[in-house]
Protein backbone atom coordinates (compact mmCIF):
# COMPACT_ATOMS: atom_id res chain seq x y z
CA UNK A 1 0.00 0.00 0.00
CA UNK A 2 2.91 2.36 0.72
CA UNK A 3 4.22 1.75 -2.76
CA UNK A 4 0.85 2.43 -4.33
CA UNK A 5 0.63 5.60 -2.29
CA UNK A 6 4.10 6.64 -3.47
CA UNK A 7 2.99 6.05 -7.05
CA UNK A 8 -0.18 8.14 -6.71
CA UNK A 9 1.65 10.97 -4.94
CA UNK A 10 4.36 10.81 -7.60
CA UNK A 11 1.87 11.29 -10.43
CA UNK A 12 0.30 14.21 -8.56
CA UNK A 13 3.71 15.80 -7.93
CA UNK A 14 4.43 15.30 -11.62
CA UNK A 15 1.57 17.66 -12.43
CA UNK A 16 3.35 20.51 -10.69
CA UNK A 17 6.64 19.68 -12.40
CA UNK A 18 5.01 19.49 -15.82
CA UNK A 19 3.32 22.86 -15.29
CA UNK A 20 6.70 24.31 -14.26
CA UNK A 21 8.43 22.88 -17.32
CA UNK A 22 5.82 23.87 -19.91
CA UNK A 23 7.16 27.41 -20.40
CA UNK A 24 10.79 26.27 -20.48
CA UNK A 25 9.89 23.71 -23.14
CA UNK A 26 7.98 26.26 -25.22
CA UNK A 27 10.76 28.87 -25.23
CA UNK A 28 13.35 26.26 -26.07
CA UNK A 29 11.16 24.73 -28.79
CA UNK A 30 10.48 28.02 -30.56
CA UNK A 31 13.85 29.79 -30.29
CA UNK A 32 16.42 27.38 -28.79
CA UNK A 33 16.91 29.56 -25.72
CA UNK A 34 17.40 27.82 -22.39
CA UNK A 35 15.91 30.45 -20.12
CA UNK A 36 17.98 30.20 -16.95
CA UNK A 37 15.77 32.82 -15.29
CA UNK A 38 12.81 30.43 -15.54
CA UNK A 39 12.96 29.28 -11.92
CA UNK A 40 13.45 32.64 -10.25
CA UNK A 41 10.69 34.14 -12.42
CA UNK A 42 8.31 31.45 -11.13
CA UNK A 43 9.37 32.39 -7.60
CA UNK A 44 8.77 36.06 -8.43
CA UNK A 45 5.22 35.14 -9.49
CA UNK A 46 4.77 33.36 -6.15
CA UNK A 47 5.95 36.46 -4.25
CA UNK A 48 3.68 38.75 -6.26
CA UNK A 49 0.62 36.62 -5.55
CA UNK A 50 1.63 36.39 -1.88
CA UNK A 51 1.78 40.20 -1.70
CA UNK A 52 -1.62 40.51 -3.39
CA UNK A 53 -3.15 37.93 -1.05
CA UNK A 54 -1.67 39.79 1.93
CA UNK A 55 -3.31 42.95 0.58
CA UNK A 56 -6.62 41.14 0.96
CA UNK A 57 -7.23 39.87 -2.56
CA UNK A 58 -8.71 36.40 -2.83
CA UNK A 59 -6.20 33.93 -4.26
CA UNK A 60 -8.08 33.35 -7.51
CA UNK A 61 -8.11 37.09 -8.18
CA UNK A 62 -4.37 37.30 -7.44
CA UNK A 63 -3.84 34.62 -10.10
CA UNK A 64 -6.06 36.48 -12.55
CA UNK A 65 -3.85 39.56 -12.02
CA UNK A 66 -0.42 37.90 -11.94
CA UNK A 67 -0.77 35.72 -15.06
CA UNK A 68 -1.51 38.57 -17.54
CA UNK A 69 1.13 40.75 -15.87
CA UNK A 70 3.66 37.99 -16.50
CA UNK A 71 2.52 37.58 -20.09
CA UNK A 72 3.18 41.30 -20.64
CA UNK A 73 6.52 40.96 -18.83
CA UNK A 74 7.41 38.04 -21.10
CA UNK A 75 6.65 40.07 -24.20
CA UNK A 76 8.80 42.95 -22.91
CA UNK A 77 11.71 40.70 -21.82
CA UNK A 78 11.79 39.06 -25.24
CA UNK A 79 11.74 42.35 -27.17
CA UNK A 80 14.13 44.12 -24.82
CA UNK A 81 16.62 41.41 -23.82
CA UNK A 82 16.35 38.09 -25.65
CA UNK A 83 15.76 39.39 -29.19
CA UNK A 84 18.86 41.62 -29.15
CA UNK A 85 20.84 38.69 -27.71
CA UNK A 86 19.53 36.38 -30.43
CA UNK A 87 20.45 38.93 -33.10
CA UNK A 88 23.96 39.05 -31.64
CA UNK A 89 24.18 35.29 -31.55
CA UNK A 90 23.10 35.03 -35.21
CA UNK A 91 25.56 37.79 -36.11
CA UNK A 92 28.15 35.62 -34.34
CA UNK A 93 29.68 38.48 -32.41
CA UNK A 94 29.24 36.55 -29.19
CA UNK A 95 28.33 33.05 -30.28
CA UNK A 96 25.24 31.01 -29.49
CA UNK A 97 25.78 31.62 -25.79
CA UNK A 98 24.50 35.21 -25.79
CA UNK A 99 20.82 34.51 -24.99
CA UNK A 100 21.82 31.94 -22.35
CA UNK A 101 24.14 34.45 -20.67
CA UNK A 102 21.49 37.17 -20.74
CA UNK A 103 18.99 34.85 -19.04
CA UNK A 104 21.67 33.91 -16.50
CA UNK A 105 22.19 37.60 -15.76
CA UNK A 106 18.46 38.07 -15.28
CA UNK A 107 18.36 35.08 -12.92
CA UNK A 108 21.22 36.34 -10.75
CA UNK A 109 19.99 39.93 -10.60
CA UNK A 110 16.40 38.94 -9.89
CA UNK A 111 17.38 36.50 -7.11
CA UNK A 112 19.33 39.26 -5.38
CA UNK A 113 16.55 41.76 -5.87
CA UNK A 114 14.06 39.35 -4.28
CA UNK A 115 16.38 38.93 -1.32
CA UNK A 116 16.65 42.70 -0.90
CA UNK A 117 12.89 43.12 -0.96
CA UNK A 118 11.61 39.98 0.77
CA UNK A 119 14.69 38.82 2.77
CA UNK A 120 15.83 35.20 2.70
CA UNK A 121 12.99 34.03 5.00
CA UNK A 122 10.88 31.22 3.66
CA UNK A 123 7.24 32.02 2.83
CA UNK A 124 4.18 30.18 1.70
CA UNK A 125 1.02 31.40 0.02
CA UNK A 126 -1.77 30.77 2.54
CA UNK A 127 -4.48 28.53 1.11
CA UNK A 128 -6.53 27.88 4.25
CA UNK A 129 -8.18 24.48 4.31
CA UNK A 130 -7.07 23.64 0.77
CA UNK A 131 -3.52 22.90 1.97
CA UNK A 132 -4.57 19.91 4.04
CA UNK A 133 -7.76 18.86 2.22
CA UNK A 134 -7.73 15.30 0.92
CA UNK A 135 -10.06 13.00 -0.94
CA UNK A 136 -10.20 9.47 0.44
CA UNK A 137 -9.59 6.85 -2.23
CA UNK A 138 -9.70 3.38 -0.71
CA UNK A 139 -7.02 3.53 1.93
CA UNK A 140 -5.22 6.34 0.12
CA UNK A 141 -5.71 10.03 0.47
CA UNK A 142 -5.48 12.23 -2.61
CA UNK A 143 -4.46 15.80 -1.79
CA UNK A 144 -6.94 18.25 -3.29
CA UNK A 145 -4.29 20.89 -4.07
CA UNK A 146 -1.93 18.47 -5.90
CA UNK A 147 -4.94 17.10 -7.78
CA UNK A 148 -5.98 20.60 -8.87
CA UNK A 149 -2.36 21.28 -9.89
CA UNK A 150 -2.26 18.13 -12.03
CA UNK A 151 -5.56 19.00 -13.71
CA UNK A 152 -4.41 22.58 -14.35
CA UNK A 153 -1.13 21.26 -15.78
CA UNK A 154 -2.95 18.91 -18.15
CA UNK A 155 -5.39 21.63 -19.23
CA UNK A 156 -2.61 24.20 -19.77
CA UNK A 157 -0.46 21.79 -21.78
CA UNK A 158 -3.42 20.62 -23.85
CA UNK A 159 -4.40 24.25 -24.41
CA UNK A 160 -0.93 25.30 -25.55
CA UNK A 161 -0.75 22.21 -27.76
CA UNK A 162 -4.12 23.02 -29.36
CA UNK A 163 -3.06 26.63 -29.84
CA UNK A 164 0.09 25.50 -31.64
CA UNK A 165 -1.68 22.85 -33.72
CA UNK A 166 -4.92 24.57 -34.66
CA UNK A 167 -4.57 28.35 -34.76
CA UNK A 168 -2.98 30.53 -37.44
CA UNK A 169 -0.75 32.16 -34.83
CA UNK A 170 0.33 28.77 -33.48
CA UNK A 171 1.10 27.62 -37.01
CA UNK A 172 3.16 30.77 -37.56
CA UNK A 173 5.00 30.07 -34.31
CA UNK A 174 5.93 26.58 -35.54
CA UNK A 175 6.98 28.05 -38.88
CA UNK A 176 9.27 30.54 -37.12
CA UNK A 177 10.75 27.67 -35.08
CA UNK A 178 11.48 25.80 -38.33
CA UNK A 179 12.96 28.70 -40.29
CA UNK A 180 12.63 32.26 -39.05
CA UNK A 181 13.94 33.73 -42.30
CA UNK A 182 11.43 31.83 -44.43
CA UNK A 183 8.65 32.81 -42.01
CA UNK A 184 9.57 36.47 -42.53
CA UNK A 185 9.26 35.90 -46.29
CA UNK A 186 5.61 34.90 -45.88
CA UNK A 187 4.80 37.88 -43.67
CA UNK A 188 5.48 36.70 -40.12
CA UNK A 189 7.56 39.04 -37.97
CA UNK A 190 9.86 36.61 -36.13
CA UNK A 191 10.69 39.13 -33.37
CA UNK A 192 7.00 39.60 -32.61
CA UNK A 193 6.33 35.86 -32.80
CA UNK A 194 9.20 35.12 -30.40
CA UNK A 195 7.75 37.67 -28.01
CA UNK A 196 4.29 36.08 -28.23
CA UNK A 197 5.85 32.68 -27.45
CA UNK A 198 7.69 34.12 -24.44
CA UNK A 199 4.54 35.89 -23.26
CA UNK A 200 2.71 32.55 -23.36
CA UNK A 201 5.61 30.82 -21.62
CA UNK A 202 5.73 33.45 -18.87
CA UNK A 203 1.97 33.15 -18.33
CA UNK A 204 2.27 29.38 -17.75
CA UNK A 205 5.37 29.93 -15.62
CA UNK A 206 3.51 32.44 -13.43
CA UNK A 207 0.67 29.97 -12.93
CA UNK A 208 3.20 27.29 -12.03
CA UNK A 209 4.94 29.65 -9.63
CA UNK A 210 1.70 30.33 -7.77
CA UNK A 211 1.06 26.59 -7.39
CA UNK A 212 4.61 26.08 -6.12
CA UNK A 213 4.06 28.90 -3.64
CA UNK A 214 0.87 27.27 -2.39
CA UNK A 215 2.39 23.83 -1.85
CA UNK A 216 5.99 24.55 -0.83
CA UNK A 217 7.95 26.84 1.47
CA UNK A 218 9.84 29.13 -0.87
CA UNK A 219 12.60 31.74 -0.59
CA UNK A 220 14.38 33.85 -3.24
CA UNK A 221 16.90 31.04 -3.79
CA UNK A 222 14.18 28.47 -4.42
CA UNK A 223 14.27 29.33 -8.12
CA UNK A 224 17.43 27.24 -8.60
CA UNK A 225 15.61 24.08 -7.58
CA UNK A 226 12.58 25.01 -9.70
CA UNK A 227 14.80 25.55 -12.75
CA UNK A 228 16.61 22.27 -12.13
CA UNK A 229 13.39 20.25 -11.89
CA UNK A 230 11.85 22.00 -14.89
CA UNK A 231 14.98 21.37 -16.92
CA UNK A 232 15.01 17.69 -15.93
CA UNK A 233 11.37 17.36 -16.94
CA UNK A 234 12.04 18.89 -20.35
CA UNK A 235 15.01 16.58 -20.97
CA UNK A 236 13.21 13.47 -19.75
CA UNK A 237 10.13 14.26 -21.83
CA UNK A 238 12.03 15.25 -24.96
CA UNK A 239 13.08 18.72 -26.03
CA UNK A 240 10.31 20.74 -27.57
CA UNK A 241 7.54 18.17 -27.16
CA UNK A 242 4.78 19.43 -24.87
CA UNK A 243 3.08 16.06 -24.34
CA UNK A 244 6.56 14.77 -23.57
CA UNK A 245 6.82 17.52 -20.97
CA UNK A 246 3.66 16.25 -19.25
CA UNK A 247 5.02 12.69 -19.34
CA UNK A 248 8.42 13.92 -18.14
CA UNK A 249 6.81 15.66 -15.18
CA UNK A 250 5.04 12.48 -14.16
CA UNK A 251 8.23 10.41 -14.58
CA UNK A 252 10.25 12.83 -12.43
CA UNK A 253 7.50 12.98 -9.79
CA UNK A 254 7.29 9.19 -9.68
CA UNK A 255 11.08 8.83 -9.47
CA UNK A 256 11.20 11.22 -6.51
CA UNK A 257 8.34 9.71 -4.49
CA UNK A 258 9.34 6.12 -5.18
CA UNK A 259 12.95 6.98 -4.41
CA UNK A 260 11.83 8.55 -1.14
CA UNK A 261 9.85 5.38 -0.39
CA UNK A 262 13.04 3.35 -0.72
CA UNK A 263 15.05 5.81 1.37
CA UNK A 264 13.41 8.97 2.75
CA UNK A 265 16.61 10.97 2.18
CA UNK A 266 17.04 9.98 -1.45
CA UNK A 267 13.90 11.17 -3.25
CA UNK A 268 15.49 14.09 -5.10
CA UNK A 269 18.59 12.01 -5.81
CA UNK A 270 16.44 9.31 -7.44
CA UNK A 271 14.97 11.98 -9.72
CA UNK A 272 18.43 13.11 -10.76
CA UNK A 273 19.47 9.51 -11.45
CA UNK A 274 16.44 8.92 -13.70
CA UNK A 275 17.27 12.19 -15.49
CA UNK A 276 20.86 11.03 -16.04
CA UNK A 277 19.70 7.60 -17.17
CA UNK A 278 17.38 9.14 -19.77
CA UNK A 279 20.21 11.37 -21.00
CA UNK A 280 22.42 8.30 -21.46
CA UNK A 281 19.88 5.86 -22.88
CA UNK A 282 17.52 8.16 -24.79
CA UNK A 283 19.18 11.56 -25.21
CA UNK A 284 16.23 12.72 -27.32
CA UNK A 285 13.83 12.16 -24.43
CA UNK A 286 11.09 9.59 -23.85
CA UNK A 287 8.75 11.18 -26.39
CA UNK A 288 10.85 11.86 -29.43
CA UNK A 289 10.17 14.42 -32.07
CA UNK A 290 7.77 13.56 -34.84
CA UNK A 291 5.50 11.29 -32.81
CA UNK A 292 3.25 14.11 -31.65
CA UNK A 293 1.62 16.08 -34.41
CA UNK A 294 1.73 19.79 -34.00
CA UNK A 295 4.40 19.92 -31.35
CA UNK A 296 7.03 22.59 -31.64
CA UNK A 297 10.04 20.72 -32.97
CA UNK A 298 13.33 20.79 -31.18
CA UNK B 1 2.44 52.44 -64.10
CA UNK B 2 5.19 49.99 -63.28
CA UNK B 3 4.36 47.47 -60.60
CA UNK B 4 7.97 47.28 -59.47
CA UNK B 5 10.70 49.78 -60.14
CA UNK B 6 14.24 49.77 -58.80
CA UNK B 7 16.85 52.44 -59.47
CA UNK B 8 20.54 52.62 -58.66
CA UNK B 9 20.44 49.59 -56.37
CA UNK B 10 23.68 48.90 -54.56
CA UNK B 11 23.81 45.93 -52.20
CA UNK B 12 26.81 44.92 -50.16
CA UNK B 13 27.90 41.98 -48.05
CA UNK B 14 30.55 43.53 -45.87
CA UNK B 15 33.21 44.86 -48.24
CA UNK B 16 31.85 42.96 -51.23
CA UNK B 17 29.55 44.90 -53.53
CA UNK B 18 27.27 42.17 -54.92
CA UNK B 19 24.90 44.48 -56.78
CA UNK B 20 26.42 47.64 -58.18
CA UNK B 21 23.95 50.18 -59.47
CA UNK B 22 21.23 48.01 -61.03
CA UNK B 23 17.95 49.46 -62.31
CA UNK B 24 14.96 47.42 -63.34
CA UNK B 25 11.28 47.85 -64.09
CA UNK B 26 8.38 45.44 -64.17
CA UNK B 27 5.18 46.45 -65.91
CA UNK B 28 1.79 45.03 -64.97
CA UNK B 29 1.47 41.42 -66.15
CA UNK B 30 5.02 41.30 -67.43
CA UNK B 31 7.55 38.53 -66.77
CA UNK B 32 11.18 39.57 -66.50
CA UNK B 33 14.00 37.02 -66.41
CA UNK B 34 17.17 38.07 -64.66
CA UNK B 35 20.04 35.96 -65.94
CA UNK B 36 23.68 35.60 -65.06
CA UNK B 37 26.36 33.24 -63.86
CA UNK B 38 27.06 32.34 -60.24
CA UNK B 39 28.06 35.44 -58.32
CA UNK B 40 26.57 37.83 -60.88
CA UNK B 41 24.38 39.31 -58.15
CA UNK B 42 21.00 37.85 -59.17
CA UNK B 43 19.95 36.43 -55.82
CA UNK B 44 21.26 39.48 -53.99
CA UNK B 45 19.17 41.68 -56.28
CA UNK B 46 16.11 39.60 -55.40
CA UNK B 47 16.96 39.85 -51.71
CA UNK B 48 16.98 43.64 -52.01
CA UNK B 49 13.63 43.59 -53.83
CA UNK B 50 12.07 41.20 -51.28
CA UNK B 51 13.57 43.01 -48.30
CA UNK B 52 15.57 40.10 -46.90
CA UNK B 53 18.80 42.04 -47.41
CA UNK B 54 18.48 45.82 -47.52
CA UNK B 55 20.45 47.83 -50.11
CA UNK B 56 23.10 50.38 -49.13
CA UNK B 57 21.75 52.82 -51.71
CA UNK B 58 19.15 53.09 -54.42
CA UNK B 59 15.40 52.76 -54.21
CA UNK B 60 12.65 50.20 -54.71
CA UNK B 61 9.13 51.34 -55.60
CA UNK B 62 6.09 49.10 -55.44
CA UNK B 63 3.16 50.60 -57.36
CA UNK B 64 4.96 53.92 -57.08
CA UNK B 65 5.35 53.73 -53.31
CA UNK B 66 8.86 53.49 -51.84
CA UNK B 67 9.50 50.20 -49.97
CA UNK B 68 13.31 50.37 -49.98
CA UNK B 69 13.72 50.10 -46.19
CA UNK B 70 10.58 48.04 -45.48
CA UNK B 71 11.53 44.69 -43.89
CA UNK B 72 10.61 41.46 -45.69
CA UNK B 73 7.68 40.49 -43.46
CA UNK B 74 5.93 43.79 -44.13
CA UNK B 75 6.85 43.87 -47.80
CA UNK B 76 5.01 40.60 -48.50
CA UNK B 77 1.91 42.12 -46.88
CA UNK B 78 2.19 44.89 -49.48
CA UNK B 79 2.45 42.40 -52.31
CA UNK B 80 6.04 41.29 -52.99
CA UNK B 81 6.24 37.51 -52.52
CA UNK B 82 9.52 35.64 -52.81
CA UNK B 83 9.99 31.98 -53.71
CA UNK B 84 13.43 31.66 -52.15
CA UNK B 85 16.44 29.79 -53.42
CA UNK B 86 16.50 26.37 -51.78
CA UNK B 87 12.69 26.44 -51.35
CA UNK B 88 12.83 26.99 -47.56
CA UNK B 89 9.83 24.73 -46.87
CA UNK B 90 8.80 24.46 -43.20
CA UNK B 91 9.91 20.90 -42.48
CA UNK B 92 7.73 20.15 -39.46
CA UNK B 93 4.58 21.62 -41.00
CA UNK B 94 2.36 19.61 -43.32
CA UNK B 95 2.11 20.56 -46.98
CA UNK B 96 -1.26 22.19 -46.39
CA UNK B 97 0.07 24.08 -43.36
CA UNK B 98 2.99 25.27 -45.48
CA UNK B 99 0.53 26.57 -48.05
CA UNK B 100 -1.66 28.16 -45.38
CA UNK B 101 1.40 30.11 -44.20
CA UNK B 102 1.15 31.86 -47.56
CA UNK B 103 -2.28 33.10 -46.45
CA UNK B 104 -0.71 34.78 -43.39
CA UNK B 105 -0.72 38.28 -44.95
CA UNK B 106 -4.45 37.80 -45.72
CA UNK B 107 -4.24 39.53 -49.09
CA UNK B 108 -7.39 39.14 -51.19
CA UNK B 109 -7.12 37.77 -54.71
CA UNK B 110 -7.74 34.83 -57.02
CA UNK B 111 -5.34 32.39 -55.34
CA UNK B 112 -6.76 30.10 -52.69
CA UNK B 113 -5.93 26.54 -51.64
CA UNK B 114 -8.18 25.07 -54.34
CA UNK B 115 -6.53 27.10 -57.11
CA UNK B 116 -3.07 26.01 -55.94
CA UNK B 117 -4.15 22.36 -55.74
CA UNK B 118 -5.58 22.65 -59.26
CA UNK B 119 -2.27 24.08 -60.44
CA UNK B 120 -0.22 21.38 -58.69
CA UNK B 121 -2.32 18.17 -58.42
CA UNK B 122 0.62 16.22 -56.99
CA UNK B 123 0.77 18.72 -54.12
CA UNK B 124 -2.91 18.10 -53.35
CA UNK B 125 -2.18 14.40 -52.94
CA UNK B 126 0.57 15.18 -50.44
CA UNK B 127 -1.38 17.69 -48.37
CA UNK B 128 -1.06 15.81 -45.07
CA UNK B 129 2.61 14.91 -45.44
CA UNK B 130 5.28 16.84 -43.62
CA UNK B 131 7.33 19.32 -45.62
CA UNK B 132 10.57 17.56 -44.69
CA UNK B 133 9.66 14.34 -46.54
CA UNK B 134 8.96 15.98 -49.92
CA UNK B 135 11.19 15.60 -52.97
CA UNK B 136 12.91 18.68 -54.37
CA UNK B 137 10.33 19.13 -57.11
CA UNK B 138 7.43 18.76 -54.68
CA UNK B 139 9.07 21.28 -52.35
CA UNK B 140 9.46 23.70 -55.24
CA UNK B 141 5.78 23.34 -56.12
CA UNK B 142 4.79 23.95 -52.48
CA UNK B 143 7.09 26.97 -52.28
CA UNK B 144 5.52 28.48 -55.40
CA UNK B 145 2.02 27.69 -54.13
CA UNK B 146 2.84 29.26 -50.76
CA UNK B 147 3.97 32.48 -52.46
CA UNK B 148 0.91 32.54 -54.74
CA UNK B 149 -1.44 32.28 -51.75
CA UNK B 150 -0.19 35.70 -50.67
CA UNK B 151 -1.89 36.93 -53.87
CA UNK B 152 1.17 39.02 -54.65
CA UNK B 153 1.36 42.05 -56.92
CA UNK B 154 4.69 40.65 -58.04
CA UNK B 155 6.08 37.14 -57.70
CA UNK B 156 9.85 36.77 -57.28
CA UNK B 157 11.19 33.36 -58.22
CA UNK B 158 14.77 32.54 -57.26
CA UNK B 159 16.56 29.68 -59.07
CA UNK B 160 13.52 27.42 -59.26
CA UNK B 161 15.46 24.86 -61.35
CA UNK B 162 18.31 24.46 -58.86
CA UNK B 163 19.07 20.83 -58.00
CA UNK B 164 16.06 19.41 -59.87
CA UNK B 165 15.97 16.78 -62.61
CA UNK B 166 15.41 18.22 -66.12
CA UNK B 167 11.91 16.72 -66.44
CA UNK B 168 10.93 18.19 -63.07
CA UNK B 169 12.34 21.58 -64.09
CA UNK B 170 10.17 21.46 -67.21
CA UNK B 171 7.07 20.67 -65.11
CA UNK B 172 7.84 23.53 -62.72
CA UNK B 173 8.30 25.99 -65.59
CA UNK B 174 5.12 24.71 -67.27
CA UNK B 175 3.36 25.81 -64.11
CA UNK B 176 5.23 29.13 -64.05
CA UNK B 177 4.07 29.73 -67.63
CA UNK B 178 0.46 29.11 -66.69
CA UNK B 179 0.81 31.40 -63.66
CA UNK B 180 2.30 34.28 -65.63
CA UNK B 181 -0.09 33.71 -68.55
CA UNK B 182 -2.94 34.22 -66.05
CA UNK B 183 -1.65 37.76 -65.52
CA UNK B 184 0.66 37.49 -62.51
CA UNK B 185 3.58 39.89 -62.72
CA UNK B 186 6.77 37.93 -62.16
CA UNK B 187 10.51 38.30 -61.89
CA UNK B 188 12.38 35.07 -62.51
CA UNK B 189 16.01 34.62 -61.58
CA UNK B 190 17.41 31.67 -63.44
CA UNK B 191 20.66 30.05 -64.59
CA UNK B 192 18.84 27.73 -66.98
CA UNK B 193 18.68 29.92 -70.08
CA UNK B 194 16.16 27.80 -72.00
CA UNK B 195 13.63 27.71 -69.18
CA UNK B 196 14.04 31.44 -68.57
CA UNK B 197 13.46 32.27 -72.22
CA UNK B 198 10.32 30.07 -72.22
CA UNK B 199 8.56 32.19 -69.64
CA UNK B 200 10.10 35.65 -70.00
CA UNK B 201 8.78 38.66 -71.91
CA UNK B 202 12.01 40.48 -71.28
CA UNK B 203 15.52 39.51 -70.24
CA UNK B 204 18.04 41.35 -68.14
CA UNK B 205 21.51 39.90 -67.85
CA UNK B 206 23.82 40.64 -64.92
CA UNK B 207 27.59 40.35 -64.78
CA UNK B 208 29.63 41.34 -61.76
CA UNK B 209 26.64 43.07 -60.18
CA UNK B 210 25.91 45.24 -63.23
CA UNK B 211 23.38 45.02 -66.03
CA UNK B 212 25.15 44.03 -69.24
CA UNK B 213 22.17 43.20 -71.45
CA UNK B 214 18.52 44.17 -71.47
CA UNK B 215 16.31 42.98 -74.31
CA UNK B 216 12.90 41.56 -75.20
CA UNK B 217 12.90 37.78 -74.96
CA UNK B 218 11.13 37.29 -78.30
CA UNK B 219 13.65 36.71 -81.07
CA UNK B 220 16.55 36.99 -78.68
CA UNK B 221 19.64 35.24 -79.96
CA UNK B 222 20.75 32.59 -77.48
CA UNK B 223 24.41 33.30 -78.25
CA UNK B 224 23.97 36.99 -77.49
CA UNK B 225 22.66 36.11 -74.06
CA UNK B 226 25.40 33.53 -73.51
CA UNK B 227 28.08 36.07 -74.40
CA UNK B 228 26.62 38.63 -72.03
CA UNK B 229 26.24 35.88 -69.43
CA UNK B 230 29.94 35.12 -69.47
CA UNK B 231 31.12 38.61 -70.42
CA UNK B 232 32.82 37.34 -73.56
CA UNK B 233 32.01 40.26 -75.87
CA UNK B 234 31.79 43.94 -75.17
CA UNK B 235 28.09 44.51 -74.70
CA UNK B 236 26.43 47.80 -75.49
CA UNK B 237 25.84 50.03 -72.46
CA UNK B 238 22.57 49.23 -70.70
CA UNK B 239 19.68 51.40 -71.88
CA UNK B 240 18.33 53.76 -69.23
Amino acid sequence: MDWLNAGVQGVLLGGQYALLACGLSLIFGVMRIVNLAHGVLAVLAAYLSLVLVQQGLPLWLAIVVVVPVFAALGYAVQRGLFNPALAQARGRTSGELAPLLVSFGVAVALTNLLQEVFSADTRKIPTGELASAGLPLGQLSIGVLPLITLIVAAVVIAGVQLFLARTATGRAMRAVADDAGAAAMVGVDPKHMYAVATALAFATLALAGVFVGMSTQFSPGHGDLVLLFAFEVVIIGGLGSLWGTLAGGVVLGLAQTIGAQIDPQSGVLAGHIVFLAVLVVRPGGLITRGTTSGSVPA
Amino acid sequence: MNVLEATGLEVRYGDLTAVDGVALTLAEGETLAVLGANGAGKSTLLAALAGTHLPTSGSVLLDGEPVTRVPAHRRVRRGIALVPEGRRIFGSLTVEENLLMGRYPKRPGPWDLRAVYDMFPQVAEMRDRRGSVLSGGQQQAVAIGRALLANPRVLLLDEASLGLAPTVVTQIYDAVRRITAAGTTALVVEQDLDQALRVADRVQCLLGGRTVLEAPAAGLDRDTVADAYFGITHPPPPPR
